[in-house]
């Protein structure tokens, strides 16, 4: 693809002498990938995305974060260094300075909390402001040289992906591929030592050289993008695309392909809306882009998403609350010896201490799931095989582990009815089984009251729902 | 190339014709700088304390995008922009008038959005703390940018003040006057009026942000909110943001707030000589600061942070309790003993 583009006979000026057309021109000159600058802007922001994509999921996964904003800001001197070497954006000497300030940077908050009794958030601050202040220093006291080209200095700061030249893009790239062949071969090491330093350590790996490997790839990252988004915004073309992966995925081989996906079309967006308005910069509107991301990620992630955890906690709910209503019938049944099924709507809303519509309303819903039906005029309902299954098995849950906290943790039979509240929702067949074998197949709970058996759930499914009466005259 | 990027040192020129041909100018700067220190410095302290050292980091960058919709409603309200060639006009529109209400209120939203926004992606995704100060700050920061880009005409703020501030032009302004008496530039008074704020607020709250910063189950039981002491702090720390933020822009004032509790946490384990060393460290930082971007012809407020920093760099060396040089000897440190104050306390309750 770089091949192909490069390949566009260029004919369009630059973008900055570009003044006023329209928005729909300045598209169609955009994605006609005529310009040349337009072009090394474009290669250049697909480059930065996936490395910081890449780093950046390394970083979210180790809880880093904030380390990266430190890098971040402390590669500003180096930056500044690296032109003074001989005055021009020479981008291998800014790729020397930047990356030996960030690493310096990173290796003095490691100083500092090891030597003091500052915390890292005040270590990692403290480097962050330090470091940025001595390079505005250098950055002010360039712009104040009577010779020299200095016009490119101040374009680190918030970064003008039109600034991107050539030579630029050949550094980018090599880095690029330095960074991802690094992370291929070494992904197991680094994998291990994200998730589960302590056994990392036990096995052998040198943690510390991984650490400061991962340190100077994300220098590397970092410098790549200083260009395009500048160095106070890098750190979020860092953290916000793989924040983002982290919450639609939860492998990490899936993890960084995502994040450079993200980071990449979060570029390409920053840099095409800044093209489209004359002379913006191009580093706020990736980091917006990346934003826009992991908003919607933040939504509507599949596992992870707000939306998705809000379903499932209100349909968690719902059953509860059915969960709930079945049994009080139960108990409703139980204190009438299961002489009869039909329970009334009354003796429900008694038993639950609600007003009638409050439990002719739950009715209505266990209705709707197939767990009762109703009957005199919907003032009186049966449970279903289902929903006899379902009450059984959850009042079979409360005993069980009521009897299971006094006998076996040795809590006072009075103090075991609200755990006993939570847990029944939540116990699975396999943990009840196990309980029951626990328990030697106790029959009476701690308040001597009959636990259903697995006999009595089982009993009416196996008998068709005809054969309803009577289901309960074994307990 | 190299050797003309440091001028030359002149004692005379860096050190006396500031203050013998442009005193009046530079006595307003220092006055700021120590103005702004001193506040910072102060509010600091408790960040560090309370390790929220980031939450000051992430404070002063969102509170730009409070800043310009504060100055783009104001503007639209007042009906029109203003042209810098027309201040002096102008001081005594509108706009000028109720500049200082409109700063107040956008950073107050924009750290209440800030906390908020934190808050709701740790709280209900599995993105951890670091991550979503690091994505909340960062979006509101690019917003804040891209508006005053957009908007150039309607916010007095340019990019490079949001980098490193205008405190030399603080003195340039027309001087506020009082019965015909021109008393001192707008900024510094209204810096001077959030400094005595600052200092009145944590003098009547002491005990409650000491407590409630060391030992929150005994702040608990001494009957403190410690919600109300979280968000007063916040709003103090939003308060003293947004004044320092023209004049030392969004990343040097995390460097006066995090620089002064830093170095004086170095020096002393008590809170009251703690504040004591971080004005102190204010006076010397503004002073020398001045001199030092005299000397290197450099922006201001970035060179007042390097000279923190090399204060914090000399308590960091010659402390006498955990110093670099200390630790070259065999010593014994007691890490155990709870702080007198907090004993204190702890006692008369």
């Amino acid at each position: 693809m770089l091949l192909l583009i490069a390949c566009i006979p260029a004919e369009a000026a630059k973008i900055s002498e570009i003044s006023e057309t329209s928005i729909g021109d300045q598209a169609l000159r955009f994605f006609s990938f005529r310009d040349p600058s337009l072009r090394y802007a474009l290669i250049g922001s697909i480059l930065l995305g996936i490395t910081c994509g890449l780093m950046g999921s390394f970083i979210v996964v180790r809880k880093m974060a904030l380390m990266g904003d430190a890098l971040s800001h402390a590669v500003l001197p180096g930056v500044a260094l690296g032109f003074l070497w001989n005055t021009t954006k020479d981008p291998v000497a800014i790729l020397v300075g930047a990356t030996v300030a960030g690493l310096l940077g990173t290796i003095v908050v490691g100083l500092i909390t090891q030597t003091t009794r500052l915390k890292e958030d005040t270590a990692i601050g403290l480097v962050l402001a330090t470091f940025f202040a001595v390079g505005i220093c250098m950055v002010t006291m360039i712009q104040h040289l009577p010779t020299g080209n200095k016009s490119g200095i101040d374009k680190f700061l918030f970064g003008q992906a039109a600034a991107i030249g050539p030579e630029d893009i050949r550094v980018m790239a090599v880095v690029t591929v330095v960074v991802i062949a690094l992370v291929i071969v070494f992904y197991k090491e680094f994998l291990v030592t994200s998730f589960d330093p302590a056994f990392a350590r036990s096995v052998g790996f040198p943690a510390g050289w991984f650490h400061h490997g991962l340190m100077l790839l994300l220098a590397f990252a970092v410098v790549i993008a200083l260009q395009a988004v500048g160095v106070v915004l890098v750190s979020a073309m860092l953290i916000t695309p793989a924040a983002a992966a982290y919450l639609l995925t939860d492998r990490l081989r899936h993890m960084l392909i995502l994040a450079a996906l993200l980071g990449m079309a979060a570029g390409v967006l920053g840099a095409f809306i800044s093209f489209l308005g004359n002379n913006l910069p191009t580093g706020p509107f990736m980091v917006l882009g990346s934003s826009l991301a992991f908003g919607l990620a933040f939504l509507f992630a599949p596992r992870h998403g707000v939306l998705r955890r809000w379903l499932h906690e209100r349909s968690r709910d719902h059953r509860i609350q059915r969960e709930n209503t079945l049994k009080a019938m139960y108990h409703v049944l139980e204190a009438r010896e299961f002489r009869g099924e039909n329970v009334a709507i009354r003796e429900l809303a008694e038993r639950r201490h609600e007003t009638a519509e409050e439990a002719k309303e739950e009715t209505t819903q266990l209705q709707k799931h197939g767990l009762v039906t109703l009957h005199d005029d919907g003032n009186g309902i049966v449970f279903t095989p289902d929903g006899w299954q379902r009450a059984c098995s959850i009042v079979r849950n409360h005993r069980l582990w009521e009897l299971y906290l006094t006998s076996e943790a040795h809590l006072a039979a009075d103090h075991v009815h609200e755990d006993a509240e939570k847990i029944e929702h939540v116990l699975g067949e396999e943990v009840v089984m196990e309980l029951e074998k626990g328990l030697r197949y106790a029959t009476k709970d701690p308040h001597g009251r009959s636990i259903p058996s697995l006999q009595d759930i089982r009993r009416p499914a196996q008998e068709g729902p005809g054969e309803l009466i009577g289901y309960g005259r074994k307990l | 190339m190299i050797d003309s990027f440091i001028p030359d040192f002149d004692f005379v020129r860096v050190f006396v014709e500031p203050w013998r041909d442009h005193g009046r100018h530079f006595i307003w700067i220092a006055l700021m700088g120590f103005l702004i220190t001193t506040a910072c410095g102060l509010v600091g302290n408790y960040l560090i304390l309370r390790r929220m050292a980031l939450v000051g980091d992430a404070i002063s960058h969102s509170v730009l995008p409070g800043l310009a919709v504060g100055f783009i409603v104001l503007n639209i309200w007042a009906g029109g922009s203003s042209h810098d060639g027309e201040i002096q006009s102008l001081s005594h529109h509108p706009v000028h008038t109720w500049k200082p209400l409109a700063m107040f209120l956008g950073a107050l939203g924009a750290g209440a959005l800030t906390t908020l926004l934190i808050e709701l992606i740790h709280k209900k995704t599995r993105v951890k703390q670091d991550s979503a100060i690091g994505i909340v700050f960062s979006t509101l920061f690019a917003l804040g940018v891209i508006l005053i880009c957009l908007f150039a005409d309607k916010v007095d703020l340019d990019q490079e003040c949001v980098l490193y501030g205008e405190i030399a032009f603080v003195p340039l302004k027309p001087f506020t006057t009082w019965f015909g008496v021109s008393i001192a530039p707008p900024d510094v008074i209204r810096m001077a009026g959030i400094t005595l704020l600052t200092i009145l607020l944590i003098s009547l709250f002491y005990k409650e942000l000491l407590v409630s910063s060391f030992d929150p189950a005994l702040a608990a039981s001494m009957g403190i909110n410690a919600t109300v002491v979280h968000y007063g702090l916040m709003a103090i720390l939003s308060l003293v943001v947004v004044s320092a933020f023209e004049s030392a822009g969004a990343i040097l004032v995390v460097a006066m707030l995090i620089l002064p509790g830093a170095t004086a946490s170095l020096l002393s384990q008590r809170l009251p000589t703690m504040m004591c060393f971080s004005m102190v460290q204010a006076a010397i930082t503004s002073i020398l600061g001045i001199h030092l971007a005299v000397w290197l012809r450099c922006s201001i407020a970035a060179a007042m942070v390097v000279v923190g920093a090399l204060l914090f760099l000399l308590a960091w060396i010659f402390n006498s309790q955990a110093g670099l040089l200390q630790r070259l000897k065999p010593h014994t440190r007691d890490q155990t003993s709870p702080r007198p104050e907090i004993q204190q306390l702890a006692q008369q309750t």
